[in-house]
């Protein structure tokens, strides 16, 4: 169970919208950090996703453990906020 | 005996601009219309910068906000966005049979509209270095180059607009064309405005994405008039060279292929196999313009409901020979 989910986006980034669209569509609230408003925070979203891209969604278990899924897979994004 | 799976009226593959322009035709007839979407509703369209041939806007349009207002349309009308994947599917009986992530459902038609994904170039580096350096979506990953140079490969429309769209972010964009820009002249002439920033080298092969401590520090090419290798000292690299289309979950399915793999349909739009249609990028002959591909599916609506019409009349005729019958 997911405690918290934050998704790092863009405003150009559509796959980000379908991130957003699909926790929604499951009743899942999540916190958003939109890297063109918040520039600074890119090197944090690197340093989670190993990779250069958006998004990346970071969710939180209740035990504290993170997952990290890079861009909109929902293969890998629904077991990690099951 | 297991329950059979609900039957669809039409199920689209898909959720980019010919489909929901497809499904705001069928559902605007209260033809029950589910939509299955693996990737991006919009498609590529919708990961495009910026749309400035799609008629009806004025000042052009935002690909995600042209995404967006598909979506709205389709769903006003009741089609039903399903975000899954399709991995195959056959004829059964009259109906068609979907092997989906939600199980196996029947449709009486299926509009295939799965478009095409952007190609990979096939280089030494590509692979190792993708997402960390080497990316196909400059509206993604754009904002991580912030201040940077970059390397753009392709001449195409696509590698032109996403070049410019880059200038937000890069200082300096290398863009490597094989052989001679493909791009339209709207395109051409825009990409002259930003020659402070963007450098065209035509008749440049990129041979290999170079790296070192796991980033990516240069691209090699070949300067094809000279024979010369060239290298391009860059923070990234975004490819756009060309599509491949979204067919391979049809192997075996019977759906007819063209040699590049693109789907062949009939004037209908119908492929070989009945009640099965394909409209947009996927489609063999499609023009790979936005506003083509909602009019094919435009068309394919129209072609799917005479399909159904046609199939519910041959349901209805036993019926009449067996009036036939009674009467004699």
């Amino acid at each position: 169970m997911a405690k918290d989910i934050t998704i790092f986006t863009t405003n150009t980034c559509a796959y980000c919208v379908m991130v957003k669209r699909w926790l929604t569509s499951k009743g899942m609230n999540y916190q958003e950090v939109n890297l063109d408003t918040n520039p600074e925070r890119q090197k944090e979203a690197m340093e989670l996703s190993g990779a250069l891209t958006v998004p990346v969604t970071v969710v939180t278990k209740e035990d504290d453990s993170r997952e990290v899924v890079v861009g909109f897979n929902l293969s890998k994004l629904a077991p990690a906020v099951a | 005996m297991a329950d059979q799976p609900k039957v669809n009226k039409v199920v689209m593959i898909g959720a980019g601009p010919a489909s929901l322009a497809a499904a705001v035709y069928t559902t605007r007839e209260d033809i029950q219309t589910l939509l299955f979407e693996k990737g991006v509703i919009g498609g590529l369209a919708a990961i495009t910068d910026w749309v400035d041939n799609y008629p009806g806007f004025a000042k052009g349009i935002a690909g995600l906000e042209l995404a967006e207002g598909l979506r709205k349309q389709a769903e006003r009308f009741g089609a039903e966005i399903e975000l899954g994947e399709v991995m195959g599917l056959a004829k059964d009986g009259d109906l068609i049979k979907l092997d989906t992530t939600s199980g196996d459902i029947l449709a009486e038609a299926v509009l295939i509209a799965t478009g095409s994904d952007y190609k990979k170039i096939g280089v030494p580096g590509e692979q190792e270095y993708y997402a960390r350096g080497v990316h196909y979506c400059a509206t993604c990953d754009g904002a991580f180059y912030r201040d940077k140079h970059l390397v753009v490969v392709g001449g195409g429309n696509s590698a032109v607009q996403e070049a410019i769209f880059l200038t937000r972010f890069a200082t300096k964009i290398d863009l490597l064309v094989r052989s001679k820009l493909r791009a339209s002249d709207v395109l051409i002439k825009e990409l002259e405005k930003h020659k402070d920033k963007i450098t065209v080298h035509l008749g440049t092969t990129t041979d290999e994405i170079v790296g070192e401590e796991g980033k990516v520090v240069k691209v090699v090419g070949t300067d094809v008039a000279s024979g010369k290798k060239v290298d391009f000292p860059t923070d990234g690299v975004f490819v756009f060279v060309g599509l491949l289309p979204n067919t391979q979950f049809l192997k075996g399915s019977g759906v007819e292929l063209d040699e590049v793999g693109l789907i062949k349909t009939n004037l209908e739009l119908e492929t070989n196999v009945p009640g099965i249609f394909a409209a947009g990028d996927v489609r063999s002959g499609a023009t790979l313009q936005i506003a083509s591909a909602v009019g094919e599916g435009a068309t394919a609506a129209l072609m799917m409901r005479k399909h159904l019409e046609e199939k519910n009349q041959t349901h209805e005729i036993p019926a009449v020979p067996a009036t036939t019958q009674l009467a004699a």
